[in-house]
């Protein structure tokens, strides 16, 4: 597999959240609007790939049967890291993330990529994969977001261009679902069309 | 995997693991710890900042106890006097706790108020941070009118579809109230002998006499200062001749 076809597998073929559909937790809970659903895969992938890099390097070293827990560790350390960085110096946006930073921690996307690539392929190959799952997250979470937000809310980005209420449904949690559901549809019509 | 699952082997691993990983968070904590104190005192500068009329000088902190809550509350000065106070106050929302930083100024009349963190209904609840709502609550006379949603008779109007939150953020203002009496009467007590009462408006505390002002009783009449203002110390003379032009228009 060429080092482009890493990046790109994750935006489409292997999209995390409209294929293989997982990390649903922070998908649905975080993506109230598309600067929330952006900010959170952007979180998502400076820790998947500083993650995929050091399990992919110290691989080797970690017995097979304690692997997991290593993996964890390592996980956490740089979610708790990531933590710290966004307290200090993007406190608004800590704020609103508020507990899915923490949660990052399990989120089987991350762990996932660990487990099926990192500790298989190389350093580079590693980082390329996080970057690749992280960036179609990040797009799938904003075009979450953002379609939550224009039909709730009536705004993009936070631009206003309605007066009042959306369909205030879609910024609950219904909505996620309804929205999540039929983005998958189209993205399986989208993608489906261009296989054939 | 190279590594073989021996006892020993799984115990290294761990144990470096861990080692190296704690060691990385320590380094980080230390770095950022001191970012982090600044952001919360940022935010929580900005909020008194929005709620009190203007002061000079830092916010005082202090605490209050009132009705068995313990709360934290903010003293802001104007040229040595006590011009308000930000009182951070809480109450139970719809979908969790709602903390407000309300201010008063001097006199007990809410100046503005401040949503410092809420956790109700997007679209519904967490309209409470938006002036619709909020801005009814700028130069809300207490004395005057009830603090309460018209539904319980009192003469806030709720958000609509949210009673709950619009019932938790009066309740929230009415702790901040009790808190403010526990206020007063506790630094009129402390303040016994100080010139508190008549003089200086009624709040020359230690800090405006800059001194212990025991004895130093500033009395503000028609023309200016008299009593013993002079024995005060010129921070009170000052705020003793601004009460009195104040109160000669």
């Amino acid at each position: 597999m060429g080092k482009f076809q890493l990046i790109t597998k994750g935006l489409v073929k292997e999209n995390p959240t409209f294929v293989l559909l997982l990390g649903m937790c922070p998908t649905l809970a975080t993506t109230t609007s598309a600067i929330n659903g952006m900010s959170m895969g952007l979180a998502t992938m400076f820790v998947l790939i500083l993650s995929n890099m050091a399990i992919s390097a110290i691989a080797g070293l970690i017995p097979d049967k304690v692997r997991i827990p290593s993996y964890i560790v390592v996980i956490a350390t740089f979610v708790t890291l990531l933590q710290f960085v966004m307290q200090a110096y993007t406190p608004a946006m800590y704020e609103t993330l508020g507990l899915f930073i923490p949660l990052i921690v399990v989120n089987c996307i991350v762990l996932g990529r660990a487990e099926a690539f990192a500790n298989k392929n190389s350093v580079v190959d590693s980082a390329l994969d996080g970057l690749g799952i992280g960036l179609g997250f990040t797009l799938s979470l904003t075009l979450l977001g953002l379609v939550r937000e224009l039909l709730g809310n009536g705004s993009a980005f936070g631009f206003k261009f309605i007066q009042g209420d959306g369909i205030l449904a879609f910024v609950l949690a219904p909505g996620a679902f309804l929205a999540l559901g039929y983005l998958i549809v189209l993205f399986r019509k989208v993608t489906a069309k261009k296989n054939n | 995997m190279a590594v073989k699952s021996s006892f020993k082997n799984m115990v290294l691993c761990l144990f470096v693991i861990c080692l190296v990983c704690s060691g990385l968070l320590a380094g980080v904590y230390a770095l950022t710890a001191e970012p982090i104190r600044k952001a919360a005192e940022a935010k929580t500068n900005n909020a008194i900042a929005v709620v009190v009329p203007e002061f000079t000088g830092a916010p005082v902190m202090g605490t209050v106890n009132a009705g068995g809550k313990d709360y934290t509350y903010y003293t802001v000065s104007n040229k040595g006097l006590v011009s308000g106070y930000a009182i951070k106050t809480s109450s139970v929302g719809f979908g969790g706790p709602l903390e407000l930083m309300v201010g008063l100024t001097a006199d007990g009349v809410i100046y503005n108020t401040s949503v410092l963190s809420q956790s109700e209904t997007p679209g519904l609840g967490a309209k409470c941070v938006e002036p619709s709502f909020a801005g009814q609550f700028v130069k809300f006379d207490p004395s005057k009118k009830k603090l309460a949603v018209k539904k319980d008779g009192g003469d806030v109007d709720a958000i609509t579809a949210s009673t709950i939150t619009s019932r938790a953020y009066c309740v929230a203002l009415e702790n901040a109230l009790d808190a403010y009496k526990a206020i007063v009467a506790g630094s009129s007590a402390a303040a016994d002998d100080t010139c508190a009462d008549e003089g200086c408006c009624g709040t020359c505390a230690e800090n405006s006499c800059g001194m212990d002002c025991q004895g130093d009783v500033c009395q503000v009449e028609e023309g200016g200062c008299s009593g013993d203002c002079s024995s005060c110390s010129s921070s009170c003379e000052e705020a003793c001749g601004e009460c009195a032009n104040e109160s000669n228009e």
